[in-house]
Order: structure tokens, then sequence, then C-alpha cells
């Protein structure tokens, strides 16, 4: 290799082969290969359980739906061992829904601000005990829960109750005929407590990316501490605690254990959210899964498809919302 | 609406840091002031300190006097947030507010100051945007996002949005740094109407700027890493760039350092 490189000696150059597909998609050396066959792998393997899932419900729950003597969807009635059988989900849906919504009305006003008292007003040296505190409150399991909402959140709800009833029973929704308060209310505030966690944490680390010169562009118009939450750190923070309240929303959709022990079920609709009674899809697939034959199985398993179903419109409501906010979002500043 | 500012024995910290130490000057109204200086000098901070948004960093603090007219913004029972209301600020980088839409961004001061009537802010947004050059280029999209706009849109849409409350000093901090030569001449431009009815402080890296449009330039340098900035002079600007009384602004200007 002593001599210098004489260009006229250099051969033709090769004509340039075809661009290759494969390897413009950086699959051609084996590291790649198989981190693409993983991944591509793992995608594929999450959509066949999704269909999986989604058949397996649909499956069972034809078998039952299609001897169901009542309407599946109005029915206020469960007797899978009735010949012919009787049962529907109206109960279930409205209590899964109504304990739902006062559990969200409840949680995510605290959650938020706690997230911004957490990442705005606390002192430097509390902000990391009070959010290991609540990251606690999600380590509890919901049997916990449960127990402790029987135990001790249902024998001191009657002031409350009573005090509801006394200002607010005028409005119906609140009024009480003085039952044990095992009631919509009690599965509410008992839910809140248990997705306070996640919405609070999701929340206040969307409020910590909040880049700093959307805050001092506040502050430099003369926006006081609240103000600059409003102006900036709020509409930043909006599309993650939509986020955030979803994934609470679905847990507690999907609550099981606390709501049993808490709520005394029955198959009615109580109209006061203070009145004992209702019943939620989780609830109701508990108590009775381990009595029930073969078609009460697949009749329970008819109502878990409808959570499921309720549970995908929930998700992509807030996708929607989000989308139709995007080109406000942070994301493109 | 424009004020003096007259600064005495000035010295701010970041924690235990001193980051600039004893400057005094006097800015006049309806002049521009540019702050000129090596990288950490303090020329930042310093614009910082004059509508108290030092103290927003963790561990920020400031002794000595900033008179505004005969106000001292740092006196007992004043109010940062009032200060900041009469001394308005556009950053570096363009920042409006990304959830907001070009006019929510105008009005965003205004509201904040108080209840207007629609028409009125319709009336100050239109005229702080004819203000701001930037008027004809938005005119008929004032509900579209303000994100949605160049660099040098967005940031003549700050100096906008900092115009509308009417303050009475408007502080720039690198203004065109992140912005093409195209916009920051558009820049330049409104700077020199704006004097007519602002006190006006800028920082820049840039020299030619500071020549452009500034009517007085203050060099600030520091004697080593780790030790806090100084006011080494203010002059004339012309003054300055031909004939500086100090030799280290010379150097400076002249590219021997820095």
């Amino acid at each position: 290799m002593g001599t210098p490189t004489q260009i006229t000696d250099a051969p033709p150059p090769a004509p340039q082969p075809a661009v290759d597909k494969r390897a413009v998609r950086g699959a051609t050396r084996p590291g790649d290969r198989i981190f693409l066959g993983l991944s591509r792998g793992s995608g594929i393997l999450l959509l066949v359980i999704m269909a999986a899932i989604a058949v397996f419900l649909t499956y069972r729950a034809s078998l039952a739906i299609s001897k169901d003597q009542g309407n599946f969807l109005t029915t206020f009635q469960w007797d899978t061992n009735l010949v012919p059988p009787n049962f529907g989900i109206a109960v279930l849906a409205f209590g899964t829904v109504v304990s739902s919504i006062v559990a969200m009305v409840i949680a995510v006003p605290v959650a938020v601000a706690i997230a911004l008292f957490l990442t705005h007003y606390a002192p430097r040296r509390l902000r990391g005990p009070i959010a290991y505190v609540i990251d606690l409150l999600a380590a509890v399991p919901s049997i916990v829960y449960g127990l402790w909402g029987a135990l001790v959140l249902v024998p001191h709800m009657n002031g409350l109750f009573g005090w509801l009833n006394d200002y607010l029973g005028w409005t119906g929704i609140f009024s009480w005929e003085g039952g044990a308060p095992r009631s919509m209310l009690t599965v509410g505030i008992l839910l809140a407590i248990m997705i306070l966690p996640i919405i609070t944490n999701v929340s206040r680390e969307v409020f910590r990316q909040v880049p700093q010169m959307h805050e001092e562009a506040a502050l430099a118009l003369g926006a006081t501490r609240w103000e600059v939450i409003r102006m900036a750190v709020i509409p930043f923070g909006r599309s993650g605690v939509i986020s955030a309240s979803m994934l609470g929303l679905g847990r507690a959709l999907g609550e099981t254990m606390a709501v049993a022990t808490v709520l005394s079920p029955t198959f009615d609709i109580q109209a006061s959210l203070l009145d004992p009674g209702g019943g939620t899809f989780a609830q109701n697939i508990a108590s009775k899964f381990g009595e029930a034959t073969e078609f009460g199985r697949d009749a329970l398993i008819a109502s878990g498809l409808v959570l499921f179903v309720i549970t995908l419109l929930v998700n992509g409501a807030a996708r929607a919302i989000i989308a139709r906010r995007k080109e406000y979002s942070g994301a493109n500043a | 609406m424009a004020k003096r500012i007259d600064v005495s024995g000035l010295t701010a910290y970041y924690g235990s840091h001193k980051a600039i130490e004893d400057i005094s000057m006097t800015v006049e109204p309806r002049s521009v002031t540019a702050f000129i200086g090596p990288s950490g000098c303090g020329k930042s901070t310093f614009l910082r300190t004059l509508n108290r948004m030092h103290e927003v960093t963790s561990g920020g603090r400031v002794e000595g006097k900033v008179l505004l007219d005969d106000e001292d913004l740092y006196g007992t029972g004043i109010d940062p947030v009032s200060v900041r209301r009469e001394v308005g600020m556009v950053f570096q980088r363009p920042n409006p507010f990304p959830t907001m839409s070009i006019f929510d961004n105008v009005a965003a001061g205004l509201r904040l100051n108080g209840n207007y009537k629609k028409s009125e802010l319709a009336d100050i947004v239109e005229r702080s945007l004819k203000g701001a050059n930037l008027w004809n280029e938005v005119k008929d999209r004032l509900n579209k996002p303000g994100s949605g706009l160049s660099g040098g849109q967005q940031q003549r849409l700050c100096i906008a949005r900092a115009i509308a409350v009417e303050p009475n000093v408007l502080l720039m901090d690198e203004p065109c740094s992140a912005l093409d030569p195209i916009s920051t001449l558009a820049i330049e431009d409104l700077i020199g109407e704006l004097k007519e009815r602002f006190t006006i402080v800028i920082v820049t890296h840039n020299m030619q700027q500071a020549a452009r449009v500034s009517d007085r330039t203050a060099f600030f340098n520091l004697a080593a890493v780790g030790q806090p900035g100084k006011l080494i002079e203010i002059d004339d600007t012309e003054r300055i760039f031909s004939n500086p009384s100090v030799q280290a602004t010379e150097d400076y200007i002249s590219g021997r350092f820095g």
C-alpha cells in the first residue's frame, strides 16, 4: 500500500444497485432484524390478544343473550336460573356510570388542586413527603379499601347524609329515607379516594412539564401566582389532566371488591344517591360468579362485554376531546 | 407614559452567588438603551431586576434601589405584580401562550388588569398589533393559535402583548437572537418606532444591532468566571462605538476578546 492511489487506475464505478428496501428500513443487520421482529411481534400479539378477548366475550355473551326472555338492555332483573331466564343490565349500567361520575366529580378537582399545590405552592421540602404519601394511597389493595369503607366510612356517613337530606333533599338526588348509607354516594366517595393517587400523580407530572418560558410570559404581564396557573399552567396541562382522569375513570368503572364490600346490592335503580341499593357490573360479576351455573356465567360475561364497550366509548370520547384541542396544545410550541 | 429609570447601588444574588455588583445608571424616557457584554456578565440578570423578575428564580434576591421616576420598585409595600404591569418584558425565545389564539394572546395582559368591553378589547388588540407591525399579517386569522406563526411573527406578537397594557418601560432580553436576519430587521425597525412612546432597554449580543437601534449603550464585564458582573461604562452609543473611555470596552467592541 506504499504507492499513492492513482486516479487513472481506479476501476470504473460499479453501476449503482437498485436501492434495497430492507436497507432503507434499517433491517439488514442481525441486531436490527431481531429487534424489528420482536417489536413487530409484540404489537401483533397485543392485537391478537385484544381480538381474542373480544371474540370470547362476544361468543359467550351471544349464547346467553339469545335465550334471554327479557330485554338485555332494559330489564331490571337478573334471574338466570328461571326457565326461561330473564335478565338485563339496566341497573348495572346505571350504577356503574353513576358511582363513577360521583367519584370523578369528587376526585378530579381535589387531585388537580393537590398537583398544583405540589408543583407551584408547596415549599420544596414538603413536596417529596406529600408525593410519597399519595403514592402510598395507590399501593393499598382494593379489598383493604373495601373493608375500611364498610367498617369505617359507612358508619360515619349518617351525619353527612342527614345534612344533605336537610339542605339538598328537595333536588331528589340527595333525599334520604334513612336506610343504611351503603349507597351510590358512599361508593363514589370510596372510589374517589381510590382513584385520587393516579390522577394526582399524572397531573403533577404534566404540570411540572409546563415550560418555564410560558410561566415567565404570564409573570411579566403582571400575573399573580394564581393567574399564572390559570393562564399558562392549566391550559398547557389540560389534555394531560384529561388523560389522567381517564386512567382514574377506568379504575372506577372496573372496581370490584371495594364496591362489593360497601354497597348493599339490589336490582333496582334509586333516584337518590343516598338511598341504598343498585349495583355495578364488576360488583355483580364478583358476587354472582362463584355460584352461577354455566348459563349464569355466560350471562355475567355478557354484562362484562357491556362494561368493555362502555370503557372503549369513554376512552374514545377522551381522545376526541384531546384531538379537538390539539392545535392549541402546548405540544407544538 | 414613558418613565425614567434611575438605578443606584444595585447588587443581585443567586443564593450565595453574587451575579452583579453595585450597578448604577440612569435611563432616559423615550430612549433606547442597549446592554452589551460577554456571556455571563450579568446583563440579563440586571435587566430582570428592573421588573422584579429576578426574584422569581429560586434563590434570587436584590439589594439596592431602582427608581421609576420617583417610585422605588424595591420599596417596602411595593407589590412585584404591579411593578410588572408597569414594566413590560420581551424574552429571548418568542413565548406566546400556546393554548391561546392570536387575539387572546394580545388581550391576555388586559384581561388581567380589569374589565374591558368587547369592542374596547378589539380596539386595543388591533392598535397593539398595528403597533407591533403585525396587524396586516394576522388580521384574517386572529382566532388561530399564536404558535402557528413564524418565529419573527411570534416575537412581534409577544411585543404586541407587552405593549397592549401600555407599560412605562419595555425590557427586551435578546429579542432577535432566535430570529433570521429579515425578522431581526423587522423588530429593529419596530424598536425605532416604539421608542416614541416607551422607555426601551434591550440586551443584545449583536454589537451592530446595539449600534443600529440604541441611543445609549452600557458595557458590562466580569473580572473572571465566578466573579460578579459589573457595569464598565455607559455612554452615548456613538461615543461607545467610536471613542470609548475605557480600554476594555474598546477591546470588546473591536473583537479583541469576548
